[in-house]
């Protein structure tokens, strides 16, 4: 068992990218082979079994958060690679490239309070059917950070109707904490088929205890399982 | 020719930097309401008439300048001198 290689896992680094490292560091003490990619790169690595886009501020942010960087040439990859079910994980600034990209619905907006936020929060994890959330029970609250300036997020109330109804509001933060003004206390929103999930808070930050939590490892431990799954080698 | 593309927070979407703006306005001692905050660039373009400098400029915003979900924007056009 221990001598089987680890399921590949690709983080995208975009220039302005600061979480790459950290992304990297629990990914692999999760039993994943974490490779960094840079974003001109125009395809993925061989073996590749889920892709993360890391946290930062791709682009120093120009014009909105993530509009640049979802035309860098790594984003056709990652496109594709969603295109064909391969598991794609945003934290952040890569759940905001990933609205912008159109992988995921709406926008991430600046916070209500114009405030940076950076703080630990309880969110609400409303589904454990999924490859992101495997390892949290149904309901699931987990403590986890955020540190953004843009993570309100926004949707027409008929379209955040729809994504509810579908239970696409995979993440949200609990009554009460929501940090930034997001429609409907969102956290983090994943696709409809389940395969590209965006989220605010930090799940990198938290997997280890003198950190305060070791939540963020129930996430990113879901998707190296499901990595490893969705990349089965041959027999 | 020289584009400027205004872009704006849409109507009805909560602009937090419009009213930051507006409360200094006020501590000013303006009596102001309604403050927005949108974003203006100054684009050269190359085309041969105004339709065709248009037709880009309103693509260059579909794709990258304005996001639909929340911004609205006004292409405005001037010929070179």
């Amino acid at each position: 068992m221990s001598d089987e290689p680890g399921p590949r896992v690709a983080i995208a680094v975009f220039p302005g990218s600061n979480d790459d490292r950290d992304a990297q560091q629990a990914l692999e003490l999760l039993g994943a082979d974490a490779v960094r990619v840079w974003h001109d790169t125009v395809e993925l690595p061989d073996a590749t079994g889920a892709v993360v886009l890391p946290g930062g501020f791709s682009f120093g942010d120009y014009l909105r958060c993530g509009a640049i960087a979802r035309f860098s040439p790594i984003m056709g990859a990652i496109t594709r690679f969603a295109g064909d079910g391969g598991l794609v994980l945003g934290i952040c600034n890569g759940f905001q490239i990933l609205t912008e990209a159109g992988l995921l619905p709406g926008v991430l907006r600046p916070n209500n309070s114009l405030s940076f936020v950076c703080r630990d929060v309880t969110l609400r994890i409303e589904r454990s059917d999924t490859a992101f959330t495997a390892r949290c029970c149904e309901e699931r609250d987990l403590t986890i950070p955020v540190k953004h300036g843009e993570g309100c997020w926004f949707a027409e109330p008929d379209v955040v109707a729809e994504l509810e109804a579908r239970g696409q509001l995979l993440a949200r933060f609990a009554p009460g904490q929501n940090p930034n003004g997001a429609v409907a206390d969102v956290a983090g929103v994943i696709n409809e088929d389940g395969n590209v999930f965006g989220l605010m808070p930090h799940p990198e930050h938290a997997i280890d205890p003198l950190l305060g939590s070791v939540d963020g490892g129930l996430i990113l431990g879901s998707l190296v399982d499901a990595a490893k799954m969705s990349f089965a080698p041959p027999v | 020719m020289k584009a400027t593309v205004l872009v704006r927070p849409k109507h009805g979407i909560l602009d937090p930097q419009g009213q930051a703006v507006e409360n200094s306005l006020r501590h000013l001692g303006f009596a102001v309401g309604d403050a927005r905050v949108g974003r203006l660039v100054e684009l050269e373009v190359e085309a041969d008439d105004a339709a065709e400098a248009h037709a880009q400029v309103e693509r260059m915003c579909e794709q990258l300048l304005a996001n639909p979900l929340i911004e609205s924007y006004q292409i405005e056009l001037e010929a070179d001198a």
